[in-house]
């Protein structure tokens, strides 16, 4: 199986700017994620995360807070969210990453999260509240696995910390591209690049940046500067508004 | 036994306990905090300078009482009191804020956040920031603004503004979510006031050398009143702050047993209730920032937490007594709502003492067992927060029907003027 990082220099040969896009599984429910799902293969994107929800999303905005508990609510499990992900790595071109936080993995075990996760088709995890100094155990057992964990790298980090940060990233970075929670307008301009910049001389695998990406200016802005562009809360806004109609223009535009 | 000294071990954990678990963004927020921590814990003039301003602020040092009636009623130890209830704010909360006020401005910040449970902290902290001159906002569940008015008044009229957090169960952990994507967004110029000794490191550490300071007066006070050192030391237990601030002037005693109360809600078996250590039905986690345990289910989503007492209706519990816990150190009890309405009951009558509903919980398991203990035993109880600014609460939990129609007559007066 193709890991993560060679699958994004895989798919860099054709494409100037990859696309990662974003459910949070069971929200609005799971007939709703395959239906997202597809018409995120379909526009091309790359890459997936599939948010697996948690009762206390403390690195979320509003809208995923709400998908989050809305989801639990409904009944969704750990069982369900690995399900969804080993028929969408079948299905899908696309490679698909686990993305929630911390205690989802840590309730049942690192060792079994690693082996589920493999199970299941899936090829990195993004852990927002998991911080390297306390992720050793994990990181080396994914390592084993062929699983890559996607490491953050924010605009207040200082060049230390992401020199830190740097020695740690396999496969991707996730470039944070400002301060706050996930749904926020960012405001694309001189700091993004000089993050990117900064990103890159600490590290020498894929950058993907997220935090606000919601329109197609912003889509053109990071051309050229990042690897790829993650596509969270602004396609969840659109399904929730306008429907599948509205996804499929929606990535349509974006990827234009 | 010094449970900060992290040199044999990893910085910020107490056996597998504590640690920091946040977002990246935050790493130099938070190391800038434990840096500035550490320069003030070392510096003596610091906490010199604390101490004089909760003398000339809150009061300090709050006395020491014996509960002469209760103790000869019950027939067992000599009990005594630690009145932290006589704080200015009305609880041991305003040591840890006032402590973090003197951090906020060392740290160069203008504005603070914080979270509330029972509205006691947030109260503590829009004082705090009036007095000190910050922008204060103040995160609270939207159950628990509805069910303690008051405290919302009086921190709208000191000048904070109080956010009603919608998310989830909408109680304390929601508004400790909430204040972390505040935090995340304007470390800048915030600091978050942390109300407890929970949460990422050095909050626990930090949190718990504030509140140091009932211990410290508790041991010189209670040698001088009562000739020795206390049998046993009772305080309730919701995040812990204010049973680590008394526990901390007796940890190195071998012989006095420390007894953390928590929130027994409902009873065993209800799974409505707030023991994390009492009970069996919690487990070790991570969650808002810190490893500990959480009443969670298997799958590591909290479930549903209840006590009549706001202030300890919260998930986790610091790491600290995790460990302690672990270790023995400390002993965990429970109580639960229908025994502590009882006990309130018996501390005013007896005693004319109001303890809060959550400080209620440790006179519970101190008077159960000051009732089996000899004459010349001495049992010390945290007095941590005063009942009579809660009289909504406390008047709902001892369904007082005079209380009751007084409130709708004042609702009819109040929806005849509207009109």
């Amino acid at each position: 199986m193709m890991g993560l990082q060679s699958f994004i220099a895989e798919r860099k040969k054709d494409k100037d700017l990859l696309v990662m896009a974003h459910v949070v599984c069971g929200y609005p429910s799971f007939e709703d994620n395959l239906k997202e799902l597809e018409i995120m293969a379909e526009a091309g994107v790359d890459i997936v995360e599939l948010q697996f929800p948690f009762s206390e999303p403390s690195a979320d905005g509003p809208l995923f807070v709400r998908a989050n508990e809305q989801s639990l609510k409904s009944g969704t499990t750990v069982d369900q969210c690995f399900e969804l992900m080993a028929e969408v790595s079948e299905r899908f071109s696309f490679k698909v990453l686990m993305m929630g936080y911390y205690n989802t993995a840590f309730k049942m075990g690192e060792d079994v999260f690693v082996q589920r996760l493999k199970a299941a088709g899936g090829v990195g995890f993004i852990l927002p509240d998991l911080p390297i100094e306390e992720a050793g155990d994990l990181h080396k057992l994914a390592a084993d696995a062929g699983i890559e964990p996607v490491i953050l790298m924010t605009p207040t980090s200082s060049d230390k910390r992401l020199a830190q940060l740097g020695a740690a990233s396999r496969g991707m970075v996730y470039a944070v591209a400002r301060k706050g929670v996930t749904g926020s307008k960012t405001n694309m301009g001189d700091d993004v690049i000089a993050l990117i910049e900064r990103c890159r001389e600490h590290t020498d695998v894929p950058i993907g940046v997220g935090f606000g990406v919601s329109s197609k200016q912003d889509m053109d802005f990071l051309r050229g500067h990042a690897d790829m562009a993650i596509i969270g809360t602004a396609a969840l806004k659109i399904w929730e508004q306008s429907g599948a109609e509205g996804l499929r223009a929606f990535f349509k535009e974006m990827m234009a | 036994m010094d449970i900060f000294d992290f040199s044999d071990g990893r910085e910020g954990y107490y056996g597998e306990y504590g640690g920091v678990f946040l977002p990246e963004i935050l790493h130099a927020t938070i190391e800038e905090l434990l840096e500035c921590f550490r320069e003030c814990k070392a510096d003596p003039k610091f906490w010199q300078e604390y101490v004089t301003l909760l003398q000339n602020y809150s009061g300090r040092p709050t006395p020491l009482t014996h509960l002469e009636n209760l103790s000869r009623e019950l027939g067992g130890a000599q009990i005594y009191a630690k009145r932290d209830d006589l704080n200015h704010t009305g609880s041991h909360k305003v040591n840890n804020v006032m402590g973090q006020g003197l951090i906020t401005q060392r740290l160069g910040k203008k504005r603070v956040i914080a979270e509330t449970g029972a509205g006691q902290h947030g109260f503590a902290t829009a004082t705090m920031a009036a007095k000190f001159g910050f922008d204060c906002k103040i995160y609270m569940g939207a159950v628990d603004v509805a069910r303690q008015r008051p405290n919302v008044f009086w921190m709208e009229n000191l000048g904070a503004e109080v956010i009603a957090v919608e998310d989830g169960q909408k109680t304390l952990k929601d508004a400790v979510n909430e204040c972390m994507r505040d935090w995340v967004t304007n470390m800048a110029d915030t600091h978050y006031i942390l109300g407890t000794a929970c949460g990422p490191h050095p909050f626990p550490e930090m949190v718990s050398w504030f509140q140091s300071i009932i211990g410290l007066e508790a041991r010189e006070q209670i040698i001088k009143q009562a000739g020795r050192l206390p049998d046993r030391v009772f305080a309730c237990v919701g995040g812990g702050s204010n049973a680590m601030g008394l526990f901390q002037g007796f940890i190195d005693e071998p012989n006095i047993e420390l007894v953390g109360c928590e929130a027994g809600g409902e009873g065993v078996g209800s799974y409505m209730h707030s023991a994390r250590l009492a009970y069996d039905d919690a487990s070790v986690g991570v969650a808002q920032g810190y490893k500990t345990y959480f009443l969670q289910n298997d799958e590591g989503n909290m479930n549903e937490t209840h006590s009549v007492a706001a202030g300890l209706d919260y998930i986790g519990v610091n790491p600290i007594f995790s460990h302690l816990h672990d270790t023995g150190r400390v002993r965990f009890e429970a109580a639960t709502d229908a025994e502590v309405k009882e006990t309130l009951k018996l501390t005013m009558r007896t005693e004319g003492l109001i303890p809060a509903l959550e400080s209620t919980h440790g006179f519970v398991v101190a008077l159960k067992e000051a009732a089996k203990m000899r004459k010349d035993e001495i049992v010390l109880v945290n007095m941590s927060g005063r009942g009579d600014k809660d009289i909504f609460t406390i008047a709902d939990a001892l369904d007082d029907a005079k209380w009751k129609s007084f409130i709708s007559g004042k609702a009819d007066q109040y929806r005849a003027e509207k009109k």
